[in-house]
């Protein structure tokens, strides 16, 4: 049966009907409708099932409050859960999927939940599936695993494009209602920027709902004219589908903006705005309470609001008979609305003794009956409504009467949505009148000048009459104005309003009054995540007294709704379980984002490859070419090997290592870290950051430094050269380059600022080539232009030169253990010179080295890596490297730290070799030692050396120096492995292959 | 998300383009102090609730250190200095004090 009304509906197009698909049924609809104005409209009264006992659920609300209408949309990559049915304009195509029922939404296996909910009340999981414990892995935790979350996950890649966008403004207003649309045109009027967001596609929240009269226009054309008028300001800028998300420090605000959901394809689907304004105007409305009565969660029961929402905007009757219950004035809009769109309301039941006012008096004269002082005892029906059992307000709920009906309109007040206000330590007060909580002015969120940088205009600060709501809004506006340093010569504007008369309302917690236990297990607070009355008072009785215990123990609140629509009652429930009152109960903390924000806006563009940068040396489209394999240092990429077509990347490693150790190979060494430190003090520095002594080094020679943090554990290594008197160019790891500069400015800057040194980072600027083997001397001198003889250019020393025509420094330093040269020239000519190296060395077989072959050779010759035999945790002593700390310096980074007694202790972990006792068995990485049932010790490097022709470690053992040659145990995966422990020099140990 | 001002390029940016470095006016101890001394200057911080005085680095600008003295409640800014100085400046102090009357000058 259609529920379209024949006509009205101020937001659709009836000339423009569309399809849509809704579990795999076609539906239609009009442009304008949302998808849950276009399923009440095909009659769809169930549209999901509750998170815990699988409950039908049915529209509740036309905002996005709505708990309950909660839909996976879309397919493939623009899949997505957990879309609001309430906020989703429906275009031609859309496809939409109940969430949270098998088989089928109408008949759900999971409701099974329902009938044991005894079982199941809030916390039964903190006191069950603890035993048995073998049940746990094999039976509950799959289970849970299957019924955790409401929506799908999606499996393929998000097919959108997302966007940040910066603005910059003096006033930022949130709410496009007739609040924020008064406040932001008078502080228009100043000249002030200002720009307001609006969540909804249009602007006028209630006002073009409601019957209102500002002066002498109804609603609709007094926002007509408002949006006129504003529309016309150069300085005022409006943005609707963009919610204003969250405040944050110094008028910092997310704005969320929608721009393609209800047009696919019409550009990125997202965008964050990421705003900065002076002043902050919160004009974010009000939201309607449900009431607390059994039965209230049933569809076919919503707010009264919402109702006449969907009659007025989207031309849907929410329901054909309705029964109006309320604890206020303005359930009887609806009942009116109802009414004058040809509905049946065979009732109003009004909580309070003397009912309403003058709306209550336009309700009787249109010969609906109104009975005061009564309440809903329960909600009857199995899927939705089929009618109601009315009682006493006061009383435990015997019934005295039975409605049929298929819509119950609650309202239970209004409480003003204080979000924003409250994101950055804006405080509430309680009105108790009201009953509910308003933004305290006196004490604003404050910024960087200690002043209130956010000011609340209309209903949102608790001013819920329409003429008190607009002049507030219009006199917020021009504070705004005023805060920002643009004051108004005019006069405020003054609307006249129209006033209404209306009754106070009742604040009605419990309907009715004393409920029994069995109604108050079953009066829902939160609709999603299936809390009741009865569990907030269970909490309250386990000692769960703090209202944020509450919420996490009941989980109230916690659902994709955020509790928008239970909070309140939530904690008012629970301040009469604890005899308290609501002020001293309080709000539990309001956190951005205002409702979920998608992932993706929150990245942005920084996505794929954008979302990191590759660093690339100058030689690595040769990498690419000659089928290298990479991998990731720090923000480098660095080639690892070299596989031929067909060989293993193992094999690629032992013929590259065989390749250099036989007669030479060439290796990308850009990536090391090169500073350059210069000054007077140069020498005094370095010594005071290295742990040798550096003032000492010569011109022309290299030295190899430990770096250490103030605690004395090993932080970078690097060889040092020194340049001149005042130069010094120090090596740091690949990772170390960006970190030991900032270190060196930080030391330099916040401690010795009288020590005269500058630092630059010259990394990028130099490409620097390894030419390592017996015959790497060959190759240089095929290439001529410099003397590289050992007399000329002994180890550890440096030269500067014209190689093979370029520019080149030539370091003799090594890190494989063989005969080394490590060639830097300007990164433009790093491709160039590669390419002339590999020429000249044809004839000696030169061939690339990777990463992974140079970890082996170096393995080999026991040389450390840091961030592999060092942790952080390490101290050079530790490495056997005591001879690198210098005994003669008063001070240096590390000195102390290393003084103390644990650092220095027995049975420290040391470095040690391995050696496997079965040389077909390589320890795994991080291999851990166990000895009496205690680790002692653990592999730091393990590689199979081609070299020796055997597997070999590094390790870090308790004692190790202490324990040459005794066997250790390495239990792995139920294996025994035994390793002896050796000297970690496992080639070459006198050192003879690199001073040749 | 606070907002700061370079001392020395006088940019005002945004946290994001800062690095935030800890308490500011900490004292060194090394080589020759005791135990006590250098366990408070590696691990022991203030860490008032109120106005705090705190080492920045403006990475994503110009580079330097500086110093900034804020509330850690309220996120107020009271103002930023030099890096090169051993306590915060007198203007400092008065800026302080005029919006924090009760504040005691422990520095």
């Amino acid at each position: 049966m259609s529920l379209r009304l024949p006509e009205g509906g101020s937001l659709i197009d009836r000339t423009a009907p569309l399809e849509f698909t809704f579990n795999g049924k076609t539906l239609k609809g009009f442009k304008g409708d949302t998808l849950a104005s276009a399923l009440m409209a095909n009659d769809q009264r169930m549209v999901g099932r509750s998170f815990k006992y699988h409950r039908p659920r049915g529209i509740v609300a036309s905002g996005n409050e709505e708990p309950n209408a909660l839909m996976n949309m879309g397919e493939g990559g623009r899949f997505e859960p957990n879309q609001r049915a309430t906020t989703t304009e429906v275009f031609n195509g859309l496809s939409a999927r109940s969430q949270n029922h098998w088989p089928s939404l109408e008949f759900d296996v999971g409701a099974i939940n329902n009938r044991l909910a005894r079982f199941f009340p809030a916390g039964f999981y903190y006191k069950t599936f603890m035993r048995p414990q073998w049940a746990w892995k094999r039976i509950f935790e799959p289970i849970i695993r299957r019924s955790a979350g409401l929506g799908q996950v999606p499996t393929e890649r998000d097919a959108d494009r997302y966007e940040y966008f910066y603005a910059y403004t003096d006033i930022l207003i949130v709410g496009g209602g007739i609040a924020g649309l008064e406040a932001a045109l008078e502080a228009g009027k100043s000249g002030a920027k200002v720009l307001l967001l609006e969540q909804s596609p249009h602007l006028g929240g209630r006002a073009v709902v409601d019957d209102l009269e500002v002066d002498g226009c109804d609603g609709p054309e007094h926002i007509a004219s408002l949006i006129q008028q504003l529309e016309s300001m150069g300085n005022v800028t409006l943005r609707t589908r963009t919610q204003g998300s969250g405040v944050f420090d110094h008028g910092y605000a997310l704005g969320y903006e929608r721009i393609s959901d209800h047009a696919p394809n019409i550009g990125p689907r997202h965008r964050l705005w990421r705003i900065r304004a002076k002043r902050i105007v919160t004009a974010t409305g009000a939201l309607e309470r449900t009431l607390n009565f059994a039965g209230n969660d049933l569809p076919g029961v919503m707010l009264a609001s919402a109702a006449r929402d969907y009659v007025r905007l989207y031309g849907v009757a929410p329901g054909i008979r309705a029964v109006i219950v309320t604890n206020n004035d303005d359930a009887y809009r609806t009942a009116l609305a109802l009414h004058a769109a040809g509905l049946e309301v065979p009732l109003i039941v009004d909580a309070r003794t003397s009912g309403g006012g003058e709306l209550a008096e336009a309700a009787r004269a249109a010969g609906i009956r109104i009975e005061n002082g009564h309440a809903v005892a329960k909600v009857k029906g199995k899927k939705h409504v089929t009618g109601v059992e009315i009682c006493h307000q006061t009383g435990a709920g015997g019934a005295v009467e039975s409605v049929e009906c298929d819509l119950v309109a609650m309202s239970g007040g209004f409480s003003p949505v204080v979000h924003l206000w409250s994101h950055c330590g804006g405080k509430l007060n309680w009105d108790e009148a009201n009953a509910m909580f308003a933004p305290d002015p006196s004490r604003p969120p404050t910024d960087q000048n200690g002043e209130g940088f956010v000011l609340t205009a209309g209903t949102a600060s608790g001013a819920l009459e329409t003429g008190a709501c607009v002049a507030h809004a219009i006199n917020a506006g021009r504070q705004a104005a005023e805060e920002v340093g643009r004051s108004l010569a005019e006069e405020a504007a003054v609307r006249h309003v129209r006033q209404v008369q209306e009754a106070p309302m009742a604040t009605v917690w419990a309907m009715p009054e004393n409920a029994t236990y069995d109604l108050r297990s079953k009066t829902w607070l939160d609709f999603q995540n299936d809390v009741k009355v009865s569990d907030v008072q269970l909490a309250a009785q386990e000692g769960y007294e703090s209202v944020e215990h509450t919420k996490r123990y009941t989980t109230i609140g916690m659902a994709t709704d955020q509790g928008k629509l239970s909070n309140i009652n939530g904690l008012a429930v629970l301040a009469n379980s604890l005899d308290a009152e609501i002020p001293k109960v309080g709000t539990t903390t309001f956190r951005p984002p205002y409702t979920p924000i998608s992932l993706g806006a929150i990245a942005g563009e920084a996505s794929g490859k954008l979302f990191k940068p590759t660093r690339k040396t100058a030689m690595d489209s040769w990498h690419v070419d000659h089928g290298a394999v990479f991998e990731p240092v720090a923000d480098w990429r660095r080639a690892y090997a070299y596989p031929a077509k067909g060989e293993s990347v193992q094999d690629a490693i032992t013929r590259e290592i065989l390749a250099t150790r036989g007669s030479v190979g060439l290796f990308d060494a850009s990536t090391l870290g090169k500073l350059i430190v210069k000054g007077p003090d140069a020498g005094k520095f370095l010594d005071l950051v290295y742990t040798n002594m550096m003032s000492t080094l010569k011109p022309g020679k290299c030295r190899y430094g430990l770096m250490c943090n103030e605690n004395g554990f090993l932080m970078d290594d690097g060889v040092v050269a020194r340049l001149d008197e005042d130069t010094f160019l120090c090596h740091t790891t690949t990772g170390g380059s960006d970190r030991i500069h900032a270190h060196m400015e930080e030391w330099l800057q916040t401690e010795w600022w009288d020590l005269k040194v500058f630092t630059a980072n010259l990394t990028e600027q130099f490409a620097q080539i390894v030419v390592a083997g017996p015959n790497a001397r060959k190759v240089l001198e095929a290439l001529g232009g410099m003397d590289v003889s050992r007399e000329k250019l002994p180890f550890m020393g440096f030269i500067d030169g014209e190689l093979g025509g370029i520019k080149a420094r030539i370091f003799r330093i090594s890190f494989s253990g063989e005969l080394s040269y490590e060639i830097a020239v300007p990164t433009s000519q790093g491709l160039l010179i590669w390419n002339l190296l590999l020429q000249a060395g044809a004839e000696f077989g030169i061939m690339p080295y990777g990463t992974e072959a140079l970890h082996v050779m170096r393995g080999e010759k026991g040389f450390v890596v840091v961030g592999d035999e060092s942790d952080g945790t390490v101290t050079p002593h530790d490495l056997n490297m005591s001879w690198a700390v210098s005994k003669k310096k008063e001070d240096f980074i590390g000195k102390r730290g290393m003084q103390r007694s644990f650092l220095v202790s027995e049975g420290r972990k040391q470095l040690v070799g391995l050696r496997t006792l079965d040389d077909k068995v390589k320890l795994p990485e991080a291999a851990h030692a166990v000895e009496g049932g205690q680790l002692i010790g653990h592999v730091t490097s393990t590689y199979f050396s081609p070299t020796l022709g055997h597997p070999i470690a590094m390790a870090l053992i308790n004692g190790g120096k202490a324990r040459m040659g005794e066997v250790l145990e390495f239990p792995v995966a139920g294996t025994v492995h035994k390793a002896r422990v050796v000297d970690p020099v496992f080639y070459d140990k006198e050192g003879a292959q690199q001073d040749v | 998300m606070l907002i700061l001002t370079c001392p020395y390029c006088g940019v005002e940016a945004e946290e994001t383009e800062f690095h935030g470095g800890g308490e500011a006016h900490i004292e060194r101890f090394t080589d020759g102090s005791s135990d006590d001394q250098f366990t408070g200057y590696m691990f022991q911080r203030k860490n008032p609730k109120g106005v705090v005085f705190e080492r920045w680095r403006h990475v994503y600008g110009c580079g330097k250190w500086f110093h900034a003295a804020r509330c850690a409640v309220t996120l107020e800014v009271f103002g930023t200095y030099s890096a090169q100085t051993l306590k915060p400046p007198k203007e400092i102090i008065t800026k302080i004090k005029a919006k924090r009357p009760d504040w005691e000058d422990l520095t």
